[in-house]
């Protein structure tokens, strides 16, 4: 075995050309635990934990750029006004874990229980990827193929991702059996669009990778239309609308029966998370409005 | 491959395999053994250490990342002239049982009270989160770092 440690992003491209197999470092939290456990064995590790291009967020105009190696601890320090983030960065394992674990790696694993991933649904996230003959933009949807399959070819690595910064409030919640420490048995993010008076719904751990609730989101913004919200926040939306909002959340989930919980039990728990998060975007935009 | 760390003040040098944590460097190459090994996968915390400052999970970073930086153990804790307040105050609390998470407990305890020095209940709750006891004393280790601080408030110790 061995470790190639560049110190820049030209560096690491050129060794990820000459090393395709070489399986990619940061953190460390998911890929120490492979090497702990003798589950993996790579011929070569790529240590992308000192790549300065990884370790940015930039703000330009109306839009974030995140580097794939900024730990969540930073994410909830810079970004408290990306709520939903922020939000899901806090409930990633333990302060130990979010000092090192990246949204790069939530990417790399493409795991569907991965925390920062509905957020990045629900922003419409682009990921950036790059090789040494050149870059590309793929959507989150693009990128997430399956239970830990994504699109990032041998010479490529994930740069970092970006997104339209939303006009509006935004939840992350996730259920589990303690607050700390748990992978997700099913999680939810919404975000209110008021630029287009949209509401994005996406899920975690409830299928076989990210999946967003289009009918949901479309009857949700419809029932804030009827109800004259989205001009007069300060508007009642119908209670029995908020939970027929979360039936249809869950109805877009296709969960199945694991070590963590039932499908009947998760498809339950984006009911509630979901009716849940719009009643708080509700009270949000009221809060707002004064 | 040779990886060379700054452990608690002194640069340290191990021949190490590539895919060896940086807990397996502290504890089989260096003799660091106060860090302690139990679940390999940063559940439990036991393996905790600061890495350029900032609390991690020793078991969880590959020994090569550590190379050229700063580590700080338990070890660096306690002085000639005593134990540090927070090990001072888990011993005082009887905050310790079978000792097994203790060390990791004390670090990650320490890291919140230089971040935080008078934290209340739900602030220090969240901190030792990814700490487990076994014995399940959790209540005196949060009476621990409530005297710890204190403590270290009064400039008592």
């Amino acid at each position: 075995m061995e470790v190639l440690r560049p110190s820049s992003l030209r560096e690491a491209l050129e060794m990820r050309a000459a090393h395709p197999e070489a399986l990619p470092i940061a953190g460390g939290t998911d890929v120490m635990v492979e090497l702990n456990f003798g589950r993996r064995r790579p011929e070569t590790i790529l240590d992308v934990s000192r790549l300065p291009e990884l370790q940015v967020i930039r703000r330009e105009g109306g839009t974030i750029f995140l580097g794939a190696g900024v730990p969540y601890t930073w994410i909830m320090r810079e970004l408290p006004d990306q709520v939903a983030l922020a939000q899901a960065s806090r409930t990633v394992g333990s302060p130990q874990i979010r000092n090192r674990g990246t949204v790069g790696g939530n990417l790399g694993t493409a795991s569907p229980a991965g925390d920062a991933l509905p957020v990045l649904a629900a922003y419409e996230a682009e990921v950036l990827l790059a090789s040494v003959t050149g870059t590309r933009r793929l959507s989150w949807r693009d990128f997430l193929r399956g239970p830990k399959r994504n699109a990032l070819a041998p010479d490529e690595l994930i740069v970092g991702v970006e997104w339209n910064v939303p006009q509006g409030p935004g939840s992350f919640s996730k259920i589990g059996t303690r607050n700390a420490m748990v992978i997700a048995i099913a999680s939810v993010c919404l975000q209110v669009d008021e630029t287009t008076r949209g509401l994005r719904v996406a899920l975690g751990s409830v299928g076989p990778t990210i999946l967003r609730a289009p009918e949901a989101e479309a009857f949700g913004a419809g029932v804030l239309d009827e109800a004259g919200a989205w001009a007069d926040p300060r508007a009642t939306v119908p209670q029995d609308a908020v939970m027929r909002f979360g039936e249809l959340t869950a109805a877009a989930a296709r969960p199945i029966d694991d070590v963590r919980g039932t499908a009947a039990y998760r498809r339950h728990g984006c009911a509630v998370l979901a009716s849940r998060a719009l009643t708080w975007a509700l009270a949000d935009r009221r809060a707002v409005a004064g | 491959m040779l990886v060379r760390v700054n452990v608690n003040g002194e640069w340290r040098e191990a021949d190490v395999w590539p895919g060896a944590s940086l807990l397996s460097m502290l504890r089989d190459e260096l003799g660091l053994r106060g860090t302690k090994n139990a679940c390999e996968q940063g559940e439990c915390g036991s393996c905790s250490v600061w890495l350029d400052g900032e609390l991690v999970c020793s078991c969880l970073v590959l020994a090569a990342q550590a190379d050229g930086r700063h580590v700080e153990t338990v070890e660096s804790l306690a002085s000639e002239g005593g134990l540090h307040p927070v090990q001072q105050a888990f011993l005082d609390a009887g905050a310790v049982q079978c000792g097994f998470c203790t060390p990791g407990l004390v670090v990650a305890a320490s890291d919140l009270l230089r971040r935080e020095p008078e934290p209340p209940d739900e602030v220090i709750r969240e901190a030792l989160s990814g700490n487990l006891c076994r014995c399940t004393g959790y209540q005196k280790i949060l009476d621990a770092v409530h005297l710890a601080s204190g403590r270290m408030r009064d400039g008592a110790v």
